[in-house]
C-alpha cells in the first residue's frame, strides 16, 4: 500500500493536479483557497508547468478558456466572489464544450460576506450560475482523501465530456489537514482531435467557438448539449450511503456537514434512533432516483446545510412529496456542532410521532 | 504559359465576407493572411477573434481560430500560447473590445511581455451593437450615445492605446497605420510583419493599431468615410512605430 502523507486541503487538490497530468493553472488570490494558487506557483515551476497569477478571475477563466481549447489539461481555483467573476468564461467554457476543472473553496456570503465555510453557492454551482442553458459537473468532497481522488477523476471527466467539473469544497476542507494517498501518475489519455493547436498538417482548421448566429443551428446545439447532460446523468450520479438500511429517517448533506452529520447520527444511534445519511458525492447529477426510492421505505427526511436551504429543493423534487423533508441550515460561516444536529435528529423524530405531515 | 501574378493568399478562405462595403476589416483580413503566408507560419497561426464586427474572422481565415468572449481575446491567446510556445498567437480587436470591456485584458497582456501579436482595429465606434461612442470616439464625434458629439466632460476623453500600452515594459512592439491607401496598406503589411516577426524571435508583445473605416455607422459613404479617417482620425491618433525595444532595431 502507498504511503500517507499528511497534507492540508488545498494543497492536496494542487497535488493531485498535478498527478493527473494538469501543467497549466491560472488563478487570483482569494481566501480561503489561496494556498492552492500559492502551492501550484511552486509546484508548476518543478514539473516544468505554467502557473499564472492573472489580472482578475475574469482573465483566469479565459486563459483557462485558451489552455483548454489548445487542447491542455488545464485547472483554476476560486471563493465564491471570484467564482461569480469567472461566470461569464465558464458559460463560454460550457458552450465551446471544452474540458476543465473549476475549484470553488465556498466562503459566506453574498457580496463580500466572510472568509469562512459556507455552502451557499449551491445553487449557482449547480443550476448554471452563468448565462444559458448548460450544466457543469458538480463534485462535492468531504474529506482530504477525497479531494485528491475527486480531483483525479474531475480531469478524466472532464476530457471524457468535453465539459467544465467543478470541485465544490468550503474553507474548512481547503484549511484541514489529514492524512491522504496521493495518486500514481495517473493521466488517462484522451485524444483531442478538435484542439486548435495549430493546424499542423491537418487540411481543415479547428475552430473553437460557442457563437451560432442562425437559431436553428443553435437549436441543435443546445439539442446536442442537453443529450450529453443526459449521459452525464444516466452515468456518472455518485453518493454514499450511510446506515440506510434500516433507517426511519435520511439525513441528507454533503461536504463538511456530512461529516458532522456523522458524529450526530452515531451519537443518536446509541440512544437507540434509526438514523441514516445519503450524502451526495456528485451535486449534479444529483442522486434524485436514489432519494426517491429511499422515500418509499424511510418515515421523513432532514436536510443539513451550510445555507439558508438550497440543496432541500432538490431533495424535495427527489421526495417528490412521498414524505415529509425537514431543513436544518447554518448561515454567514456558522458551522452547527453536533450536538445541534443531534438535537435536529430528535426534532424530526418527535414530530414524526406527533404529527402525520409537516 | 502565363504566370499568375496576383493570388488569393492560401491562410484565406474564399468565401464572401459579412463586412459592408468601404469596411476595412476586409482588407485587414487579407493584409494579415498576405503575412502569415509569406512568413510560411499558416500550419502553427492560431488567431483570436473577438466580439465586434470581426467576430465571424475564423469563418475567413483558413487556419485554427479561437472565438473569444467581449474583450477577453488577450487572456485566451495567453492560454494558447503558454500551451503552444511555437505557434503564431495574435488577436484581432475592435475598439470597443480592447480599450473598453477587454482594457485590463490588454493592459496586462502586455505587461507581462506575452509573446503575442495584437491586431487592434480602431474605427472609432462600436461598429456590431450599430453605432455607440466607443473609448477612442472623438470629441465632438456624433454616435448613437452621443447624439450630441462627444463632450468630456460628461462622456470622458478618447483614449490613445498605443502611446499608454507603449509606456509598459513589457510591450516591444508597438505600431500605429492606417489602410485608407495603397502606400499606407504596404506599410501597415510592413508594420504587421514586423510584429509577428517579433513574436517568432520570442521578443515578447508586439500591436499594430490599424485606423479604419466604418462608413455604414460614420453615415457616411465609403468615399467620405476615408476622408473623414484622414483629416479628423489621423491627427488624433498619429501615425508611426510608436515603440521599438533596442534589441528589434
Ligand atoms: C459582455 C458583452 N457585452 C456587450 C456585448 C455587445 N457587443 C457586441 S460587439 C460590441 C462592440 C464592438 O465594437 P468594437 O470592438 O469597436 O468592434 P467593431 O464592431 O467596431 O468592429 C458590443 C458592445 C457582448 N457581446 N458581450
Ligand atoms: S458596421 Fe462598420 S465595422 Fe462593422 S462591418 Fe459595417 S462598416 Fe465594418
Amino acid at each position: 500500500m502507498q504511503e500517507k502523507v499528511l497534507m492540508k486541503g488545498n494543497e492536496a487538490i494542487g497535488e493531485a493536479a498535478i498527478a493527473s497530468g494538469c501543467r497549466y493553472y491560472f488563478g487570483y488570490p482569494i481566501t480561503p483557497q489561496t494556498e492552492l494558487a500559492e502551492y501550484m506557483a511552486k509546484r508548476m515551476a518543478e514539473v516544468d508547468g505554467v502557473f499564472i497569477q492573472a489580472e482578475s478571475e475574469i482573465a483566469a477563466i479565459n486563459m483557462v478558456y485558451g489552455a483548454a481549447g489548445a487542447g491542455a489539461r488545464t485547472m483554476t481555483s476560486s471563493s465564491s466572489p471570484g467564482i461569480s467573476l469567472k461566470q461569464e468564461g465558464i458559460s463560454y467554457i460550457a458552450g465551446a464544450e471544452l474540458p476543465c476543472v473549476l475549484v470553488n473553496i465556498v466562503r459566506g456570503g453574498p457580496g463580500l460576506g466572510s472568509i469562512q465555510p459556507s455552502q451557499s453557492d449551491y445553487f449557482q454551482a449547480t443550476k448554471g450560475g452563468g448565462h444559458g442553458d448548460y450544466r457543469n459537473i458538480v463534485i462535492a468532497p468531504n474529506s482530504v482523501q477525497e479531494l485528491v481522488d475527486y480531483t483525479v477523476l474531475a480531469f478524466d471527466l472532464a476530457d471524457q465530456y468535453r465539459n467544465p467539473v467543478l470541485l465544490l469544497g468550503d474553507g474548512a476542507l481547503g484549511q484541514m489537514m489529514e492524512p491522504a494517498v496521493l495518486p500514481d501518475k495517473s493521466e488517462i489519455f484522451h485524444a483531442k482531435p478538435w484542439a486548435a493547436c495549430g493546424l499542423r498538417g491537418r487540411d481543415k482548421p479547428n475552430i473553437i467557438n460557442s457563437l451560432y448566429l442562425d437559431p436553428g443551428q443553435l437549436e441543435q446545439h443546445n439539442i446536442r448539449l442537453q443529450q450529453k447532460y443526459q449521459t452525464i446523468s444516466a452515468s456518472e450520479v455518485r453518493y454514499e450511503e450511510y446506515l440506510t438500511g434500516d433507517a426511519d429517517l435520511i439525513i441528507v448533506a454533503y461536504g463538511i456537514t456530512s461529516r458532522i452529520a456523522r458524529s450526530a447520527i452515531e451519537k443518536a444511534r446509541d440512544s437507540g434512533y434509526r438514523v441514516g445519511m445519503l450524502r451526495p458525492i456528485t451535486l449534479w447529477p444529483f442522486p434524485t432516483h436514489v432519494i426517491n426510492q429511499l422515500a418509499s421505505r424511510v418515515k421523513s427526511f432532514l436536510t443539513l446545510e451550510l445555507s439558508a436551504g438550497q440543496m432541500v429543493e432538490d431533495v424535495r423534487l427527489a421526495v417528490n412529496g412521498l414524505k415529509p423533508v425537514r431543513f436544518y441550515g447554518r448561515m454567514g460561516g456558522m458551522i452547527p456542532t453536533t450536538q445541534e444536529i443531534y438535537e435536529q435528529i430528535l426534532n424530526s423524530f418527535n414530530h414524526e410521532e406527533g404529527l402525520s405531515d409537516e | 504559359m502565363n504566370e499568375k501574378l496576383f493570388t488569393r493568399p492560401a491562410s484565406l478562405l474564399d468565401v464572401p465576407t459579412h463586412y459592408c462595403p468601404g469596411c476595412h476589416h476586409g482588407i485587414i483580413h487579407r493584409l494579415v493572411a498576405e503575412v502569415i503566408d509569406e512568413l510560411g507560419v499558416r500550419n502553427t497561426a492560431i488567431g483570436i477573434a473577438p466580439v465586434g464586427c470581426s467576430v465571424l474572422a475564423y469563418d475567413y481565415f483558413n487556419f485554427d481560430m479561437f472565438g473569444a468572449a467581449h474583450g477577453r481575446a488577450p487572456a485566451v491567446a495567453t492560454g494558447v500560447k503558454r500551451v503552444h510556445p511555437d505557434a503564431l498567437v495574435f488577436t484581432y480587436q475592435g475598439d470597443g473590445d480592447l480599450a473598453a470591456i477587454g482594457c485590463g485584458e490588454i493592459v496586462h497582456a502586455a505587461a507581462r511581455g506575452e509573446n503575442i501579436s495584437t491586431i487592434f482595429i480602431n474605427n472609432a465606434i462600436y461598429g456590431m451593437t450599430g453605432g455607440q461612442m466607443a473609448p477612442t470616439t472623438l470629441l465632438s464625434q456624433i454616435t448613437n450615445t452621443t447624439p450630441r458629439g462627444r463632450k468630456s466632460e460628461s462622456a470622458g476623453n478618447p483614449i490613445r492605446m498605443s502611446e499608454m500600452l507603449a509606456t509598459l515594459d513589457g510591450a516591444n512592439y508597438i505600431a500605429r497605420v492606417s489602410v485608407h491607401d495603397a502606400i499606407h496598406m504596404a506599410n501597415a503589411k510592413k508594420c504587421i510583419r514586423k510584429a509577428f516577426d517579433m513574436q517568432i524571435q520570442g521578443k515578447g508583445f508586439s500591436m499594430v493599431e490599424i485606423l479604419a473605416t466604418c462608413p455604414t455607422n460614420w453615415g457616411l459613404s465609403p468615399l467620405q468615410a476615408v476622408e473623414w479617417l484622414k483629416s479628423n482620425l489621423i491627427p488624433y491618433y498619429p501615425l508611426g512605430v510608436i515603440k521599438t525595444s533596442q534589441e528589434v532595431e
